[in-house]
C-alpha cells in the first residue's frame, strides 16, 4: 500500500488533468466503458463509505435512539465526553496498551521469526505454515480457546509458567495486568506479519549481501546497513496496517468478558466502550457513539498522518522502484 | 616448516568455523520448534480436552492426552448448539457473498487497470483511503439505514454490500489485471471481440489465481464474523456458527462444560483448517499482496 500510495501520489502530481471534452471520440468511448465497469463500486462507496461518514458525522451532534428522529444537541456529547465520562479516557488507555504492546509484538516478534526462516532453513514451507495457522482460526473460536489458555486455576499459560518455575498470574481477575492477557492473545497473528516480512527479506538480491561480506561486514553490520534498511518500506507498511487496526480491538475482548470488559473495566477497550452505547445501551445512545466514533476516527488519522510524514526521513526506497 | 603451522592453523580455524555453524543451526532448529509449540499449542489442546471428561479439563498442571476418550462431547454439544442451522445459515452467507465479491471486484479492477477515464487515478485513491475508515464510523449510520428499511434479522446486511466492491479485493485484482500483456488484449480485440466479450472470455480465465484468492479471502470473512451477525441477527433460526459458538459458551449455566465448547471450537474450526491447508499458497499470497504490493 505504501508504494501504491506513493505512485498514485506521484500519477496524480506528474499528469495534466484531462478534461471530458477534450477527449477524441475513441477516446470518450473507452472511458465510458471505464466508469461503465467500475460502476459497482462508485455506487458502493457512496452507500457505505459517503453515507455513513458523513450521517455519523452529523448524528454525533444529535440525540439518536434509532426509534425517534435524531435531536440536534449541539457539542453536548463532545463536551460530556472530555468532561465527565470516566470511561472515555479508561478505555482509550486500555486501546493505547493495546495499541503499543501488539503492535511492538507484531513487528519485532514477525521480523525476528522472518530473519530465522531466511537463513537458508530446512523445511522453509512447514515452518511458515505452522506459524502461520494460528491467525486463520475463526476469533469466535480463538476467544474461547484463549479463555481456557489464561484461565488462572488450571490455564494453559499458567502450567507453562509453573512448569518453567515463574510465577503463576491471575490474568482475568486482577485488572492490572488484564490487558496483559490479550497482548499475550495477540501473538497468534504474528504469523501474517511474518509472512509479509519473510516475502521482502527473499526479495532483497543476493548481490547486496554478497558485496557487504567483500566489505568485511559481519551478520550484525549486515542485517543493520543492508536487510533493515531495505525493508523499510515493508516495516514502515506493517507498522501503518497494524496500528490502524489494533485502535479498532474489539471482538475477543467482547467475547471473553461477555461484553463487560472486565475486570472493573480494566479491559474495556475504545470500541467495546462505544458498541456499549450504541447496541448495548437502553434506550440506545447512537449520537453519544457516533460522536465516539468520530474521536477514534479522527486519532487514527492523526496517526496515520504522522507516520506518513514522518516516513520520508525514515523509510527507504530503492532507485525505480515501480508499482 | 612455517608453511605446515599456516595450515594447520586453517584446518584448525575451519574446524571451529564448521563448529559454531552447526551450533548455531542447532540453535535455530530447537528455537523453530519451541515458537511452532507456542503457535499451535492452544490448538492442540482445544482438540485434545475436547475428548476428555469434564473434571479431566480443570485438572493443574494441564494434561494432554484424554482419560477416558469421549467422542459423545461433540454429540452433545451438537444437542446444545444449534449446529445444523448454524451452519446452513453460515454456508449460505459465505457463498452468495463470494460470488458477490468477485462478480463486483473483477469488474470494477479491470474497469481501473485497463481503461483510462477522467479522475482515474483520483478514484483509485479513494478506493484505497477507503481501507483506512475505521469499521465504527460505518456502523451506526449503515445499522440505523438497515432498520429503516426492515433489513434487520435478514441476511441483506451481511449479503448485499459484497456485490458493490471491496477495496481490497479490487486491489489483489487489479495489480493482477496489470500484469496481463496487452498484446494478448490487443489480439482479442482486432479479433473483433467486444468487450464484455474479452472481460469474461480473455481476462477472467487468465485471472484465475487472483480470483481463487479472492474467493478465500472472501469465503474466510463470511465464516469468521461476528460482529455483523451479532447486531443484525437476533432470531436464533438465523444465527452464524460464529453466534452459536459465543451463544453456547456465554449461556448462563454452560461456562463450565469446557470440553463440550472445546468440541464445538474444533467442529468450527477444522472446515478453515481443511481449506487452509488446501489453499495454503493463495492464504499466503494474500497475505502479502495486503502487506508488499498492497
Amino acid at each position: 500500500m505504501a508504494t501504491a500510495f506513493g505512485s498514485q501520489f506521484s500519477a496524480l502530481r506528474g499528469r495534466r488533468r484531462e478534461r471530458w471534452r477534450d477527449l477524441s471520440p475513441m477516446r470518450k468511448r473507452e472511458a465510458k466503458m471505464g466508469l461503465l465497469f467500475i460502476t459497482p463500486w462508485i455506487i458502493g462507496v457512496l452507500l457505505f463509505s459517503l453515507f455513513p461518514f458523513v450521517a455519523s458525522f452529523l448524528l454525533s451532534f444529535t440525540k439518536y435512539n434509532i426509534v425517534a428522529p435524531p435531536k440536534w444537541v449541539g457539542m453536548e456529547h463532545y463536551v460530556h465526553i472530555f468532561t465527565d465520562d470516566p470511561l472515555f479516557l479508561k478505555s482509550l488507555r486500555n486501546t493505547g496498551v493495546y495499541v503499543g504492546g501488539s503492535v511492538a509484538i507484531r513487528i519485532v516478534l514477525g521480523f525476528a521469526l522472518a530473519l530465522l526462516l531466511n537463513t537458508k532453513v530446512r523445511f522453509l514451507g512447514l515452518w511458515r505454515t505452522l506459524f502461520y495457522l494460528p491467525s486463520v482460526v475463526p476469533i469466535v473460536a480463538l476467544s474461547v480457546i484463549w479463555l481456557y489458555v489464561l484461565n488462572a486455576r488450571a490455564g494453559l499459560l499458567n502450567s507453562f509458567l509453573y512448569a518453567i518455575g515463574l510465577p503463576r498470574f491471575r490474568w482475568f481477575a486482577d485488572p492490572d495486568i488484564a490487558m496483559i492477557g490479550y497482548l499475550i492473545m495477540s501473538t497468534t497473528w504474528v504469523g501474517v506479519t511474518m509472512v509479509i516480512f519473510l516475502a521482502g527479506l527473499q526479495g532483497i538480491p543476493e548481490e547486496y549481501y554478497d558485496a557487504a561480506k567483500i566489505d568485511g561486514a559481519n551478520v550484525f553490520q549486515r542485517l543493520l546497513r543492508v536487510t533493515i534498511p531495505l525493508m523499510t518500506p515493508t516495516i514502515y507498511l506493517n507498522i501503518l496496517i497494524n496500528i490502524i487496526n489494533a485502535f479498532q480491538v474489539f471482538t475477543q475482548v467482547f467475547i471473553m468478558t461477555d461484553g463487560q470488559g472486565g475486570p472493573r473495566d480494566a479491559t474495556r477497550v475504545y470500541v467495546l466502550h462505544l458498541f456499549d452505547h450504541a447496541f448495548q445501551y437502553l434506550p440506545p445512545q447512537m449520537g453519544y457513539s457516533s460522536a465516539l466514533a468520530w474521536i477514534l476516527f479522527m486519532i487514527i488519522f492523526v496517526f496515520t498522518a504522522v507516520i506518513v510524514t514522518t516516513s520520508q526521513r525514515w523509510v527507504f526506497y530503492q532507485g525505480g522502484e515501480t508499482d | 616448516m612455517t608453511a605446515t603451522t599456516a595450515s594447520q592453523d586453517f584446518l584448525h580455524r575451519d574446524t571451529v568455523h564448521r563448529l559454531t555453524r552447526t551450533i548455531g543451526r542447532v540453535l535455530l532448529y530447537l528455537l523453530l520448534i519451541v515458537m511452532s509449540l507456542w503457535f499451535l499449542a492452544p490448538l492442540f489442546w482445544m482438540f485434545m480436552s475436547s475428548l476428555m471428561p469434564l473434571d479431566q479439563v480443570g485438572v493443574f498442571p494441564v494434561q494432554w492426552i484424554p482419560r477416558v476418550w469421549m467422542p459423545e462431547n461433540y454429540t452433545l454439544a451438537l444437542e446444545f448448539w444449534n449446529f445444523g442451522i448454524t451452519f446452513r445459515n453460515t454456508m449460505f452467507i459465505a457463498i452468495v457473498s463470494l460470488v458477490g465479491d468477485i462478480g463486483s471486484c473483477t469488474l470494477v479492477a479491470y474497469g481501473f487497470a485497463r481503461f483510462r477515464f477522467p479522475f482515474r487515478d483520483t478514484l483509485f485513491l479513494i478506493l484505497l483511503a477507503t481501507l483506512m475508515l475505521p469499521f465504527a464510523v460505518r456502523l451506526i449510520p449503515v445499522y440505523a439505514a438497515y432498520d429503516a428499511i426492515g433489513w434487520i434479522d435478514t441476511f441483506y446486511p451481511l449479503i448485499v454490500p459484497n456485490f458493490f466492491g471491496n477495496a481490497f479485493y479490487i486491489f489483489i485484482c487489479r495489480q493482477f489485471f496489470l500484469g496481463i500483456p496487452q498484446d494478448l488484449l490487443d489480439a482479442a480485440k482486432i479479433d473483433g471481440a467486444s468487450e464484455v466479450r474479452i472481460f469474461t472470455q480473455v481476462m477472467i480465465p487468465l485471472a484465475k489465481p487472483a480470483i481463487v484468492v479472492i474467493a478465500i479471502l472472501s469465503f474466510q470473512n463470511s465464516w469468521n464474523d461476528f460482529l455483523g451477525p451479532l447486531i443484525y441477527l437476533k432470531d436464533p433460526d438465523l444465527h452464524t456458527l460464529a453466534i452459536g459458538l459465543y451463544k453456547f459458551t456465554s449461556l448462563p449455566g454452560q461456562g463450565g462444560i469446557y470440553n463440550q465448547q472445546m468440541a464445538a471450537s474444533t467442529m468450527m474450526v477444522l472446515p478453515v483448517l481443511i481449506v487452509f491447508f488446501l489453499f495454503q499458497k493463495q492464504f499466503i499470497q494474500g497475505a502479502n499482496i495486503s502487506g508488499l504490493k498492497g
